[in-house]
């Protein structure tokens, strides 16, 4: 592998851009093919189903055997809310092998005593979306209860195509929640996306029952490879 | 996680140990059959003198590529290795786990 290679493969990987390093096995020529530029590819098809299916394997191609290694960014659940259920969730989230980051601008919430070890921003979520945006390898929970934390960031997320989108809250309290995103111009096609009540429905009652809901639900869509738009039924298959 | 997985991030350590100077060799799960214990996709940066950091099999077969991966640092040319139980070394260098994976070993230039 050339170093120059290998500097852009891991300038992708920081910026949570997929790629894939194409390798022809016989003669060992190799190439890296960020994202955006699949479609210019020699090998379109075999490298968007790469991307697509997160799985790394051989093509046989005209010049033999190829190997695709398809690097996609690690997923992360980004929760919005230092509360006691992302306690729970912290732990959880990385024994399941999920980044894990809070949001919460109430230092009393967010507080290194609360969540040892764990990447904690005690900001506002404008602040922290404006250095760190969400992305479609992003899974966004929102468990504050309060619109004034809740709302911007849930917009980020549903403009991204965050592969997950949760929000914490009776029916009633999401009834209004729904009002404010239609209030806001946002399409109902968008807002049935959120899950609310959040989580898988296993009738989960204590917060560390509701963090395994919520993780049930994350891997679930992260499986069935929701970060692409189609697989979210937002448009036809390519 | 992201603090550990930064430290086991084994192409960031290539991309360092290359930096320092150091002669390099990556090794990758081009193939996999029946239960191998490393994904597709799976890498182990050697270096000229045996260091190594990451996984190809769990280290089942890491001692087996470490080797062959300083030939290829010395020769240059990449080098496609198999191991499994079909192996008739299957007891000396094999998968217990009883799958087959396929490895290439390249230089890193």
């Amino acid at each position: 592998m050339d170093r120059a290679l290998l500097a852009g493969l891991n300038e992708e990987r920081a910026a949570r851009r997929a790629a894939v390093v194409v390798t022809e096995l016989a003669t060992g020529r190799q190439r890296l093919v960020r994202e955006a530029e699949v479609g210019a590819d020699p090998l379109a098809a075999e490298v968007e189903k790469a991307i697509r299916s997160g799985k790394s394997g051989i093509a046989q191609t005209e010049a033999g055997e190829v190997f695709l290694n398809a690097h996609l960014p690690p997923a992360r659940i980004v929760s919005i809310g230092a509360v006691h259920i992302s306690q729970a969730l912290a732990p959880m989230a990385k024994i399941a092998g999920f980044d894990f980051e809070i949001i919460d601008p109430r230092t009393a919430f967010a507080s290194e005593e609360r969540f040892p070890g764990a990447t904690l921003h005690a900001e506002w979520p404008e602040d922290v979306l404006k250095e760190r945006p969400f992305d479609p390898y992003t899974a966004v929970c929102v468990i504050t209860h309060d619109p004034k934390i809740d709302d911007f960031p849930l917009f980020s997320a549903l403009q991204t195509g965050c592969f997950y989108i949760g929000a914490l809250g009776s029916r009633k309290t999401h009834a209004k929640r729904v009002e404010r995103l239609k209030e806001a111009g946002i399409p109902q096609s968008s807002i049935d996306r959120i899950e609310a009540p959040i989580g898988a429905d296993i009738g989960a009652a204590t917060p560390g029952e509701i963090a395994v809901a919520i993780l049930a639900s994350v891997i679930e869509a992260f499986r069935k490879r929701k970060m692409f738009a189609d697989r979210r039924g937002e448009t036809e298959p390519a | 996680m992201s603090e550990i997985v930064t430290e086991l991030d084994v192409l960031k350590t290539t991309e360092r140990w290359a930096a320092e100077g150091r002669r390099l060799a990556l090794a990758t799960v081009v193939e996999t059959w029946g239960s191998a214990p490393r994904p597709t996709g799976s890498h182990l940066v050697i270096d000229d003198e045996g260091n190594f950091e990451g996984s190809v099999s769990g280290g089942c077969v890491e001692g087996a590529v470490v080797s062959e991966a300083i030939d290829v640092i010395a020769a240059g040319e990449p080098r496609m290795l198999e191991f499994g139980v079909a192996d008739e070394t299957a007891w000396r260098v094999g998968l217990s786990c009883g799958g087959r994976i396929r490895v290439y070993v390249e230089k890193v230039n």
